[in-house]
């Protein structure tokens, strides 16, 4: 994303907060975003307006340190953070060649996202003026139904722009194996005996807990390509959620490998819902050190994924199924499940990501441990 | 409750789930989360306002009992028994 429009400020001057405090929503491609304080203090200035159409790393608000902080006297207050708030790719329309169009009507349509192709002028020789562009804002404000639409269509533009960019500078490899699932969904099976419907875990749960306990094991597949690798000291899973009018969002669970399976499944419960109500909050769509997807039951078998950068790893899970088994000279008919990865050649190689899948397939082994 | 009752009932919790789905459009036999595509989560959500909604409870080990309208349908009737 390159930009994003605030919706709505949640503070005003002199409010005091802390970090994790939503202050404000924010409108991008991905739906509404609630944008997070990272630091503590009273607010001192709210630098941009409502409705403001802004580029990302815009300074949204100043911050002031100190509980003890007069407003009055906010403007001779040493600054303690500015916040900048990052929101990731929007596609920006660019302006066309030959388009007439008066100054004021261009920034009034940058603003808004508005092509000045689409218009015609009503001005001089086709000119397009202030009017013209605002005259197409007030028609584009439609009914909830056509925004859905757009916010559909915005969600795959920005997934098709950071898979091309992937698969453009990102050497994949790919590794593959196969799981026996019998011991982690008997596990499962007698852990919801003791749970109410409500509390009760769905297999995902472990998968999410076994990548987090391999990753702490292979920590180069954990964190960005950003100029060599930086590893991330936190695991954060992006979960990818696929969206029912197409599209995924890929919201993250911040320090998977110490949560338990428990808080883990509280974890699912409450971001796949806002996913799909595309109601996230910053931190949760940009901070993901590692990506997880999962098919469910009843889908093919195996993944591919492609990785999304900065990341170096992306770890795919196929629907469990029935197979023929061969273990310690027998036959036998189990529920498996294949696990691929997909992974950064620039970061590793297929000696850390096999031992990382490998370390996944074990956890998968013994589910009580998890 | 008839079963027209419970149907609608039904229909609403699943229109609730996936919204863009007509679940009023569902035969009988269908498989409700292959024909509305819900996936394994959702499900979960489902079989939680199922027992709310009824005042059942729906064991892990039943699911395979409710995956049709029919089905559902039989299986309220007779946990309400």
């Amino acid at each position: 994303m390159e930009a994003g429009t605030l919706v709505e400020w949640l503070v005003k001057p002199g409010s005091n907060v802390k970090r994790g405090d939503i202050i404000a929503v924010v409108d991008t491609q991905k739906g509404l975003i609630d944008i997070e304080v990272f630091d503590e203090g009273i607010i001192s200035d709210l630098v941009v307006k409502e409705n403001q159409k802004v580029p990302v790393g815009t300074v949204m608000a100043l911050i002031t340190g100190g509980k003890e902080t007069v407003v009055k006297e906010e403007e001779e207050l040493p600054e303690k953070t500015i916040e900048e708030k990052k929101v990731e790719n929007i596609i920006v329309a660019e302006m066309p060649h030959g388009v007439k169009a008066s100054p004021l009507a261009k920034r009034i349509a940058a603003d808004n996202g508005i092509d000045l192709a689409t218009i015609k002028g009503s001005g001089e020789d086709g000119a397009i003026t202030k009017e013209d562009v605002e005259r197409t804002i007030t028609e584009r404000i439609a009914p909830g139904e056509e925004k859905k639409l757009i916010a559909g269509e915005n969600i795959r533009m920005a997934v098709a722009a950071a898979m091309s960019k992937s698969n453009r500078e990102i050497p994949h490899y790919y590794l593959e194996t196969k799981v026996d699932m019998s011991k982690a969904l008997s596990w499962l099976a007698e852990a919801n005996k003791q749970r109410s419907v409500k509390q009760r875990l769905l297999p995902v749960v472990l998968l999410i807990k076994a990548v987090a306990k391999a990753l702490t094991e292979v920590p180069d597949l954990n964190g960005y390509w950003e100029n060599g690798l930086q590893k991330k000291p936190d695991i954060n899973l992006g979960f990818v959620v696929s969206l029912r009018t197409g599209g995924v969002m890929i919201p993250a669970i911040h320090n998977a490998d110490k949560k338990t399976i428990d808080e883990l499944m509280a974890s699912l419960n409450d971001i796949i819902p806002r996913a799909r109500a595309m109601k996230l909050r910053s931190s949760e769509l940009s901070e993901s050190t590692f990506t997880v997807t999962s098919l469910g039951e009843g889908n093919v078998e195996t993944v591919y994924g492609v990785i999304y950068p900065p990341q170096v790893g992306l770890v795919g899970f196929g629907s469990i199924e029935e197979q023929p088994w061969a273990e310690s000279g027998m036959l036998d008919v189990r529920p498996v499940m294949n696990i691929t990865l997909s992974a950064d050649h620039r970061a590793t190689d297929g000696a850390s990501g096999s031992r990382f899948l490998m370390g996944v397939k074990n956890h998968l082994q013994k589910p009580e441990t998890l | 409750m008839t079963d027209q009752e419970i149907k609608q009932i039904i229909f609403q919790l699943l229109k609730k789930i996936a919204p863009d789905t007509e679940p009023e459009k569902l035969k009988p036999d269908d498989d409700i989360r292959h024909t509305l595509e819900i996936d394994s989560f959702d499900a979960l959500q489902f079989v939680v306002a199922l027992d709310e909604q009824f005042g059942i409870e729906t064991p892990e080990a039943d699911y395979g009992k409710i995956t049709t309208l029919k089905d559902i349908l039989n299986y309220i009737m007779q946990k309400k028994k």
